[in-house]
């Protein structure tokens, strides 16, 4: 898998590059309009991540771009403006996702994988991992063909863990995700331990070969077995 | 008071003043005029008689007035030489009135053939109260006219005068900035109204520059800020997936990217207090409160079952409004969130909905808040410092941008905050 990454932020293009880096993706970067301008000319990539405010131009007009040359490309607007027009105009012009700065890495991932999965659907749409199968289509876990039942928010919470194996995934990033921005004033996040307590308890019950760690207290990773 | 109807008073007063005093004047003089003339029919008379009695002496028994206008009386010589003549006002009794009636008299001394005699001529005085009386009412009469004439005129012809006045007010009331609106066009020729038209039109102007420089510069803070906190919490991140940390580093990495967090979150907050009072959420969509509670009420139940809370929502009324959907999503899971934090262990937390209200109550520790300083921003309970200390401010900002009543009150261990939604509820 190839990426490209348009940021002209130096550090912020380095942290993404690292962390795509680790997901073994091909990463490489552009740091002007007009060097990404050349690169998306030439060479073809799976996926791109585009700050629309550019020195020297709008990433919005490298999207037209994109669609003049015929290119297929998976795109995902990275941007600071939290603005409605501008999700409304990237989406428009052929966008797959747009995301706010500040994000998180495994939101990040989550959204990188979703989108791949979007472009190479082939049969079902469904996460296969050792001896488990999440099938997004019909929300139905399954560990050896059996069907394991996840109420809504397990099966979101395992989906995340899922497209971010690996990685580690910290409380307030997984609440965000999965109970959405409004849940970040809740106090404070154990809630989330307990629904964990209940998925691992499922997980290890069904003998599935992955299991949630924990993480220095402060999240978590799902890894193989 | 409209413009139309204070000239109109103005015009009344110094009216009632200018005819008040013009009619005493006139009355006076025209007093005057009366008496000077039927003084001179007197005095004229007077001689008539005085030549009457030299062909026709039997004149000078006439003692009494009778049916005539004079009479004659016998003097001694001495107070006849003293004698000067004296035009008075007296009452006489007339027949046909029966009545005393206001007479004119003159009395007069003169000689003829060596004897004095006293004469006196009448002569009928126009009755005063009667002539007051007359000319009160058809000043009164000339008044009011004026007045209604006056204010015929001022409603039919200023008011077709002040109609331009009229359309550019009503433009500038229906301007509003987030708006793509154009000008301010009025036709006109009165110099007075073009200068207003052109005075608005460039207001607008200017406040269209300053409005879109604050929302440039809102967009540019969001940016210089987010980018770099962007680029800490994702360091921070990585850092925190290395192997050879210890249990107290990753502990503090977690907490520097946490208040990381917080300040992205509370720079979104302002952000979002800023763009509400810039009136930039400006779409009008049906909403119904009722369907985003019981969203959020699901959203939020595996925190509420971990904080043993009950939340329950009467449903007896459905509850419509038109406003900006993110705007309605924000101001109820605001309140529900709220709540939740603010509210006890093993506590309840109750929704209620009447056709214009959304009631939210719920279990308190005892202690009101203040109302004077809830809904100020960065108000914050001492003991729930985890939050932005926004989220009420942001609730008042959203009520008042659409003119809508957010109350609060403290009964029976319970705050309850009452939203009024009457001016933007849709269907009966």
């Amino acid at each position: 898998m190839k990426i490209l990454i348009i940021e002209d932020e130096k550090e912020l293009r380095e942290t993404l590059v690292e962390s795509l880096e680790k997901e073994l993706y091909v990463v490489e970067t552009a740091a002007t309009y007009d060097s990404a301008d050349e690169k998306i000319s030439i060479y073809d990539y799976d996926c791109i991540l585009l700050d629309i405010m550019l020195p020297d131009g709008s990433g919005l007009n490298l999207l037209t771009k994109l669609k003049e040359l015929g290119k297929s490309e998976n795109v995902i607007i990275i941007s600071a403006k939290n603005s409605l027009e501008d999700k409304v105009s990237g989406l428009g012009l052929g966008a797959d996702d747009y995301l706010t700065k500040p994000f998180h890495i495994a939101e990040l991932n989550a959204r990188i994988k979703a989108v791949f999965r979007r472009k190479n659907l082939k049969g079902t749409n469904s996460i296969q991992i050792g001896n488990i199968a999440l099938d997004l289509d019909e929300r139905l876990f399954k560990v050896d063909d059996n069907i394991i039942h996840l109420n809504r928010k397990e099966f979101d919470i395992l989906k995340y863990f899922l497209l971010n194996k690996n990685r580690l995934v910290r409380k307030t990033v997984l609440a965000e995700h999965v109970w959405g921005d409004n849940i970040d004033e809740a106090d404070n996040f154990d809630f989330i331990y307990y629904q964990l307590k209940n998925l691992r308890k499922k997980l290890l019950e069904s003998k599935a070969t992955i299991t949630i760690e924990s993480i220095y207290g402060v999240g978590y990773k799902l890894v193989e077995v | 008071m409209k413009l139309l109807n204070r000239s109109l008073a103005y015009l009344s007063l110094a009216f009632l003043l200018i005819i008040g005093v013009w009619s005493i004047v006139f009355y006076f003089n025209l007093k005057d005029e009366i008496r000077d003339s039927i003084d001179d029919g007197l005095d004229n008379n007077r001689i008539l008689i005085i030549n009457k009695i030299q062909s026709d002496s039997t004149l000078l028994f006439q003692q009494e007035f009778g049916g005539n206008n004079f009479k004659i009386r016998p003097l001694s010589k001495p107070s006849a030489l003293q004698f000067t003549d004296i035009y008075k006002d007296t009452l006489m009794y007339r027949v046909n009135e029966d009545d005393l009636e206001p007479v004119r008299i003159l009395h007069s001394a003169f000689e003829f053939r060596g004897r004095f005699y006293s004469l006196s001529v009448i002569s009928s005085l126009v009755e005063e109260d009667d002539l007051v009386e007359d000319a009160f009412w058809s000043v009164v009469w000339l008044f009011v006219i004026l007045i209604f004439t006056i204010a015929v005129v001022n409603n039919v012809v200023l008011r077709r005068v002040w109609n331009p006045f009229y359309d550019i007010l009503n433009q500038l009331k229906a301007y509003r900035l987030s708006h793509e609106n154009s000008t301010i066009d009025v036709s006109t020729n009165i110099k007075e109204f073009t200068e207003l038209q052109k005075a608005s039109n460039a207001l607008i102007e200017h406040s269209k520059e300053t409005y879109l420089s604050q929302k440039q510069f809102i967009e540019n803070a969001s940016h210089e800020l987010q980018t770099p906190l962007a680029i800490i919490i994702n360091k921070l991140e990585l850092l925190l997936e290395s192997d050879n940390l210890n249990n107290n580093d990753a502990d503090v990495i977690a907490k520097v990217v946490g208040m990381a967090e917080k300040l992205s979150k509370l720079n979104k907050s302002l952000l979002l207090l800023a763009k509400i009072e810039n009136k930039q959420f400006s779409k009008q969509e049906l909403v119904c409160i009722n369907s985003i509670a019981v969203e959020y009420k699901s959203n939020f139940q595996e925190f509420a079952d971990f904080k043993e809370i009950q939340i329950s929502i009467d449903e007896s009324a459905k509850l419509e409004v038109k406003m900006d959907a993110f705007l309605a999503e924000m101001l109820v899971s605001n309140l529900i969130k709220n709540a939740m934090v603010h509210s006890t262990k093993g506590g309840t937390i109750h929704l209620r909905f009447t056709a214009e209200e959304l009631i939210i109550c719920n279990t308190a520790s005892g202690v009101a808040l203040n109302p004077k300083t809830m809904f100020n921003r960065f108000h914050k309970d001492a003991a729930k410092s985890d939050g932005t200390g926004l989220g009420l401010a942001i609730c008042k900002v959203i009520c008042e941008s659409y003119g809508i009543d957010i109350g609060y009150n403290f009964s029976d261990n319970k705050h309850c905050f009452t939203v009024n939604f009457k001016n933007i509820v849709t269907g009966s």
